[in-house]
């Protein structure tokens, strides 16, 4: 093996790692509580290249508002599911979309794209 | 740009990069090449590496990092050929970008295909109607409109909202709303379901439910739920996408390690490799298997007035064993009607049966009634009305007792039973008979039972053609169950059942089983609930629409059979789309990485490229197909 080779081989593997390391050991991120007035909460929530935050904190049994913003136009981004609360929505690019859900029973509900690769957590207390 | 016209760009720029690959002269060569595809990787290609690497700041990866990964590649790779004198590959990216592009656009038709159900029932909303206020008719737009508000229809013209018929007669297409194709005749006292139509006469109606209350507005509340709901074998592939696309990019690497590195390729075929894995693997192709095919199924059950309320009961009823029905007003019309008659003088017994029967509440009673008002014969005065209970009734006609009832009330007045060989014949066919007798004297017998809905038994052979076990559960003794059931062809039979223990006898056939409940949402909310899976007949406006996992709008038999075949169709074809969206990435990437290049089975990356695009269509194109199979 010359040391080309030697040096495509090093590359790789360090590329390996690397794709390891950043796409599957990834830390969970910190969860952001929705601003509440009592009466109803409400979360900002930017669309592009995934869901932020990721990870969003409700109180239970206030009416939430759930204020989509997509910025990427890719088409995995098109539609959201929230499976739990029977949501099903087209959002627009650029622009914000309310999405009203209310949050009666504590627990973890997980958010999708259309076709499921990329998800958010909705954390009701 | 929007990607149709995106494709049509990138297309014009790629052409005459084919041209050269086809060994055409093209001018200014391979400087031309890098210039058309510069522009296609830059103009066609920046929307998948703007997207690439969102997600990859996100620490994630989708279809689009593929993409940008794969044509970048053999772009930059192009571009350092240029500069130091080896082999260039512009047509490749540019392809690439091309077909992907074009697969989106097709993608995006067939999907907007896929999701047109609950557009077209909000298009069947009325937007006003003819309000009648203070002997005035009003054009009132249907917001403003509150139950209670007299709403009058012209032939051809939409009913706004539901009611209830006070003035007038007319035949309603039904047919948007609860897939029945024969038009209803409407009469004062008859429900009207908003967004009908109306076809021969003009009616007044009382609006009744408006705004979220309609039952269309149910349907589409229910159908977006249907939509938006998790089937439980989406989990399998919801688990691989997450690791997919970095797998993916992992095994490009050591594709291409082992063709520079252990087999001595050259770089350019190295790389070419690499790239043809990279682009051939599809997770959409995955991600929209499931949720196309759950859309379309859902979709045209709302169509045919069956509502399925989620992809967890397209499951359930792909795997049921025992179907099983409650007896009255499901199976049968759940009234008791006149079958039989025995006497000499008939229409004497019926009319002195009806005149006994005038003031009675017992449901036996109806039957009779109906029964002279056919024979168009009038009721006689009787005096001195008395209610036995349990045996009957006993009246004066002319100073001469005339009684109605069982055997027990004949025993108490010492009568002979001429007809005691009818009698039995009719008890043993579980007809409930009456002995009518006038001054000692029987005049004869009349026999009444609840009778199967016309369609029951060809429902019942279907099921059982389908291979499932029909079974009848009521609260009728077993002989009239029996009888019942014999007629329809059922073989399982429960009876004596009181009403709350349904949900006990379901748990009992889940030991042995799994359980569908066929029965009307109201009274059998908790049978419905143990189940399986629960079906829930409704009859117009007031179905149950909580209750059961399937809710049929109209309270047809033959409905019953259509819902499992179409859950079963549909979960057949997320199974099917799943199936082949695995088979084309595990098949696809040893081919791609030149796994079979010993038996010359090879793929170029342009190809590869191609039958990523494809791949996805022909989910969406396999999803909307069920909307044409055979129910």
């Amino acid at each position: 093996m010359n040391m080309g080779q030697l040096l495509v081989l090093l590359g790789s593997i360090i590329l390996i790692i690397l794709i390891i390391w950043w796409f599957f050991a990834k830390p969970a991120e910190d969860a952001v509580a929705a601003a509440s007035d009592g009466k109803v909460q409400t979360i900002n929530i930017t669309v592009s290249g995934g869901y932020t935050p990721n990870r969003v904190i409700l109180n239970k049994g206030v009416p939430a508002k759930l204020i989509f913003t997509r910025q990427d136009a890719s088409s995995c981004f098109e539609e959201v599911v929230l499976p739990d609360f029977g949501i099903k929505a087209t959002l627009p690019v650029n622009q914000d979309y309310e999405i009203e859900i209310q949050p009666d029973a504590a627990g973890s509900y997980h958010y999708t794209c259309g076709m499921h690769m990329f998800s958010g957590e909705i954390i009701v207390k | 740009m929007t990607i149709r016209n995106l494709f049509i760009f990138c297309l014009a720029l790629t052409l005459p990069l084919v041209y050269s690959m086809l060994g055409g002269d093209l001018p200014g060569g391979n400087y031309t090449m890098a210039v058309l595809a510069t522009l296609v990787q830059f103009v066609g290609g920046s929307r998948f590496m703007r997207a690439a690497w969102s997600a990859f700041k996100h620490r994630a990866a989708n279809m689009d990092t593929l993409v940008a990964v794969g044509t970048s590649v053999a772009y930059l790779y192009s571009v350092w050929a240029l500069g130091f004198g080896g082999e260039v590959y512009f047509e490749i990216s540019s392809l690439l970008i091309t077909f992907i592009l074009l697969g989106q656009w097709l993608e995006e038709l067939t999907k907007g295909r896929a999701s047109k159900a609950i557009e077209k029932l909000l298009d069947l909303q009325a937007k006003e109607a003819t309000v009648i206020k203070d002997g005035q008719t009003v054009k009132t737009p249907i917001d403003q409109i509150r139950a209670g508000d007299i709403i009058m229809v012209r032939p051809g013209e939409k009913i706004a909202l539901d009611g209830e018929v006070i003035e007038g007669s007319s035949s309603v297409d039904e047919s948007m709303v609860t897939g029945e194709s024969l038009p209803i005749e409407k009469r004062p006292g008859d429900t009207v379901i908003g967004a009908t139509i109306n076809k021969t006469g003009t009616f007044n109606f009382r609006a009744t439910k408006v705004g979220q209350d309609t039952l269309l507005a149910q349907i589409i509340e229910l159908v977006g739920r249907a939509q938006a709901s998790r089937a439980p074998i989406q989990k399998y592939a919801d688990r691989i996408s997450g690791y997919f696309v970095p797998t993916v990019l992992i095994l490009a690497i050591l594709t291409f390690d082992v063709w520079y590195l252990l087999l001595g390729a050259s770089l350019s075929a190295a790389m070419l490799f690499a790239v043809a894995v990279v682009v051939i693997a599809c997770p959409c192709a995955l991600g929209l298997a499931t949720p196309t095919a759950l859309m379309v199924g859902t979709g045209r059950g709302a169509k045919m007035g069956i509502l399925i309320k989620s992809g967890e009961v397209l499951e359930a009823a792909s795997d049921i064993k025992y179907i099983l029905f409650d007896k009255t007003g499901t199976l049968t019309e759940g009234k008791p009607v006149v079958t039989d008659l025995v006497g000499d003088d008939q229409p004497r017994l019926v009319q002195i049966a009806a005149s006994l029967e005038a003031a009675s509440e017992h449901p036996l009673a109806t039957a009779i009634l109906e029964q002279a008002e056919l024979l168009q014969l009038k009721t006689l005065n009787v005096e001195r009305f008395t209610a036995i209970e349990g045996k009957g009734i006993a009246a004066y006609l002319d100073d001469t007792e005339v009684i109605i009832g069982n055997r027990a009330l004949l025993k108490d007045r010492e009568i002979m039973l001429p007809f005691e060989s009818e009698m039995l014949g009719l008890e043993n066919q579980g007809k409930t008979v009456m002995v009518v007798a006038q001054a000692g004297d029987v005049l004869g017998l009349i026999a009444v039972q609840d009778t199967p809905k016309a369609n029951a038994a060809s429902a019942v052979t279907a099921l059982l053609q389908m291979g499932l076990v029909p079974a009848m559960i009521t609260g009728d003794n077993e002989q009239t169950a029996r009888a019942i059931a014999g007629q329809i062809g059922i073989k399982k039979v429960v009876a004596e059942v009181l009403p709350g223990e349904k949900a006990e006898q379901v748990t009992a056939f889940r030991q042995r089983g799994k359980v569908a409940f066929v029965g009307d949402g109201i009274n059998d909310a908790p049978a419905l609930a143990g189940a399986d899976l629960g079906i829930a007949m409704g009859s117009g406006t007031d179905i149950a629409i909580e209750a059961g996992g399937i809710v049929l709008v109209k309270n047809d038999l033959e409905d019953v059979v259509r819902a499992i075949k179409l859950s079963r169709k549909t979960f057949a074809r997320i199974k099917l789309n799943l199936f082949w969206a695995i088979i084309y990435n595990v098949a696809g990437i040893p081919i791609a990485a030149g796994l079979f290049v010993g038996v010359g089975l090879t793929l170029n990356p342009a190809i590869a490229g191609l039958a990523m695009a494809l791949s996805s269509v022909s989910v969406v194109t396999s999803s909307l197909l069920l909307s044409r199979s055979r129910i």
